[in-house]
């Protein structure tokens, strides 16, 4: 045997790309004249050690559960969907259509009625890459990154002249009725004397993640469809063998894929804006890819990864605000993330592996 | 439409054509050597921050062009590194890197010129000047001719012919040199080369490291030539239509050509138009900037002639032992 043991391959890996991302990063911050150290401190300070911060922490963990989920699922199908960003921006859509349009009584049943939009929306907009890869052969990759730019105009252009409030000016639609105000933090944490997550956007959508988290792992470990699917991505040509069709596999994973993308604009279109925005997304898809590599496509993984992607926003946001740095810092953090946990991964893995041969050797 | 507007609109197309061209030559001699590259669009927009940057500082746009094409060559072996050597996913590389420019140009533009991560404004020395092709003036009173040469064909910035030269130059390097026919073997069928007695990875990072050359006259062009300094995500996307075009091109140089000019005129006519009245029925702004990426979606489905890409494309190379 000469492999390290599958606790390592699932820990350390992640964490080795980390501390190495975390290095760079610091360089990159001593080269633009400010200290990591202190950096870091504000960091923490920001969002975690105040209920506010957890607040915006735990909002944006919530985008990158489910754009994580998504492109996990996709992953165990041996699929790259880069195409979180459209299916999440049209997922939105569904949202703002069952919002305006459907007279609701209560937020709670607004919630369900706009998840199905959500989900349907967001597969839909997974559909046709996902036809297109199982039937034409076309690259998932290539058609979802195309899908992105598709998305984002047509959201445009239905923002811009169809859903706009007469005499608006910023393409947005209008705002969506009291009914359909989901509570946040805020209201469901504070008491009378003490105000908890004041000003801060999480809502009751971070518990929908987290039972899609669930709900994810049920389905991936114990239904048969989730079998098929990790058979399929292991190898084609034994789950062809063993009788699992592959455009079946491929289009349901996509729908699947889609349908946790776009549920994503429940947390944003429906519990923080309150109105169909622009960018609603804000590059969250392609967080989700990030936090799908670090998570290692599991559940558990992509929701310890989601916080950790969440602390890093709402951290940089903190930095932009009192230092001299930008915040797009984060997206750098989450390149070298995605560099090391996806690309480079046998560089990280290679020295690891030798190590715990090195040793093994030693004992026996 | 006179004579004057068509020729306006055709010299903006070539003008927004250029950038993609050389961003979509470059794809095809990374992709023809099997190493898929989604990340021009980084490779292009460090370049740009870079050209201007040092053009700025330095005030001479041939240093800027070097640095823009140094920017970009860092970004393609950080790429090497990880598909060739260490065989790593090149898609997930390739996203990574152009996460990594658009972060980086930033953070070190902040540093550099406080201007909220952008380059102050070029002039003079600093941007790549229009050059007017002898006899321009001269023949410009002879009618339909004179004008298209004096408006279309002259007065361009040099890489706007550099990037029409690579057309016919790429051409000759792929189907006519031996370096070409083992480039384009390296991406079929790497373990014939291999067996050949020629180095797959030497291929394919010299390959790689052509398409950072190219990435980097793009971006370079963009910032310098096609507009005075560096703005924050200044390539908008460039990079993946250049890669549709090189999928509309069927991975061809001349196709290339014609596919980034067609992609070009689109975006020529939707800056100049906005939205366009057909009587009918309007068509939006919108919907010409989602044409290109609609058109690619045509092809690759097959309906309309099918792209093959090449056969060992994404797969890192693994020799037996």
């Amino acid at each position: 045997m000469d492999r390290m043991p599958a606790w390592a391959d699932a820990v350390l890996v992640p964490l080795f790309s980390l501390v190495l991302a975390a290095i760079l990063s610091a360089l990159v911050i001593i080269g633009i004249g400010e200290d990591p150290v202190a950096a870091f401190k504000l960091m923490v300070d920001g969002a975690l050690m105040r209920s506010s911060g957890w607040g915006y922490t735990l909002y944006y963990a919530t985008n990158f559960i489910f754009t994580g989920l998504a492109v996990a699922v996709a992953f165990h199908a041996r699929m790259f969907n880069i195409g979180g960003e459209g299916q999440a921006m049209i997922g939105g859509l569904g949202v703002a259509l069952v919002c305006l349009y459907l007279p609701w009584p209560h937020w709670t049943l607004a919630l369900l009625g706009s998840a199905a939009g959500a989900a349907l929306f967001g597969a839909l907009w997974a559909l046709i890459p996902a036809y297109l890869q199982a039937k034409r052969g076309s690259h998932i990759v290539i058609t979802t990154i195309m899908f992105n730019f598709i998305a984002a105009a047509l959201l445009n252009y239905i923002l811009v002249n169809l859903l706009r409030p007469p005499g608006a000016m910023d393409p947005a639609s209008a705002n969506f009725p009291e009914a359909t105000h989901l509570p946040t933090f805020r209201d469901m944490f504070s008491t009378a004397d003490t105000i908890l997550f004041r000003g801060a956007p999480a809502n009751v959508t971070f518990f929908i993640a987290v039972l899609a988290c669930v709900l994810v792992w049920l389905l991936m470990w114990r239904t048969r469809l989730g079998y098929e699917i990790r058979a399929f991505g292991h190898s084609e040509s034994a789950a062809k063998y063993a009788g699992i069709a592959p455009v079946r596999i491929t289009v349901v994973a996509m729908l699947i894929s889609g349908a946790l993308a776009g549920l994503m604009a429940l947390n944003t279109t429906q519990g923080e804006s309150e109105r169909l925005i622009l960018n609603a997304t804000e590059g969250a898809g392609f967080i989700g890819i990030a936090v799908a590599l670090m998570g290692r496509s599991h559940p558990v993984g992509v929701f310890l990864a989601a916080i950790l992607f969440g602390f890093l926003y709402q951290g940089g946001a903190e930095l932009a605000l009192w230092t001299n740095i930008p915040r797009e810092l984060i997206v750098v953090i989450q390149a070298l993330v995605i560099l090391f946990t996806g690309a480079l991964d046998n560089m990280v893995r290679m020295p690891l592996e030798r190590l715990f041969l090195a040793f093994r050797r030693k004992e026996g | 439409m006179d004579l004057l507007t068509i020729l306006q609109v055709l010299d903006s197309t070539v003008r927004l054509a250029t950038p993609l061209l050389l961003a979509c030559l470059a794809g095809l001699f990374s992709e023809r050597a099997g190493i898929i590259d989604i990340g021009l669009e980084g490779k292009m927009l460090g370049s740009a921050f870079f050209a201007a940057a040092i053009a700025s500082l330095s005030g001479s746009v041939w240093l800027g062009l070097l640095a823009g094409i140094g920017a970009s060559l860092v970004l393609s072996a950080i790429h090497g590194l990880a598909s060739i050597t260490y065989r790593g996913n090149q898609l997930i590389s390739g996203l990574a890197i152009t996460m990594l420019a658009q972060g980086m140009t930033v953070l070190i533009a902040q540093d550099w010129f406080k201007q909220g991560g952008r380059t102050p404004s070029l002039e003079g020395g600093a941007r790549f000047e229009p050059i007017t092709l002898p006899f321009a003036e001269a023949l410009q009173g002879v009618p339909v001719l004179g004008p298209i040469y004096h408006d279309l064909i002259s007065g361009h910035t040099i890489l706007v012919y550099v990037a029409f030269i690579m057309v016919p130059v790429t051409w000759w390097v792929l189907f006519r040199t031996r370096f070409g026919l083992r480039l384009r073997a390296v991406g079929e069928n790497p373990a014939a080369v291999d067996t050949a007695g020629v180095s797959v990875v030497g291929l394919r990072f010299a390959a790689v490291m052509i398409c950072g050359v190219l990435c980097g006259l793009a971006g370079a062009y963009l910032a310098t030539g096609l507009q005075a300094g560096f703005v924050k995500e200044m390539t908008a996307g460039r990079g993946y239509i250049a890669l549709a075009a090189l999928i509309f091109a069927k991975w061809r140089p001349w196709y290339a050509l014609y596919a980034c000019l067609l992609f070009g005129l689109l975006q020529a006519v939707a800056l100049r138009y906005q939205n366009i009245d057909l009587g009918a029925f309007v068509l939006p702004v919108q919907f010409m900037d989602a044409l290109p990426y609609i058109l690619t979606v045509v092809i690759l489905a097959g309906f309309v002639g099918k792209a093959i890409p090449p056969r060992a494309g994404g797969e890192p190379y693994v020799k037996e032992r």
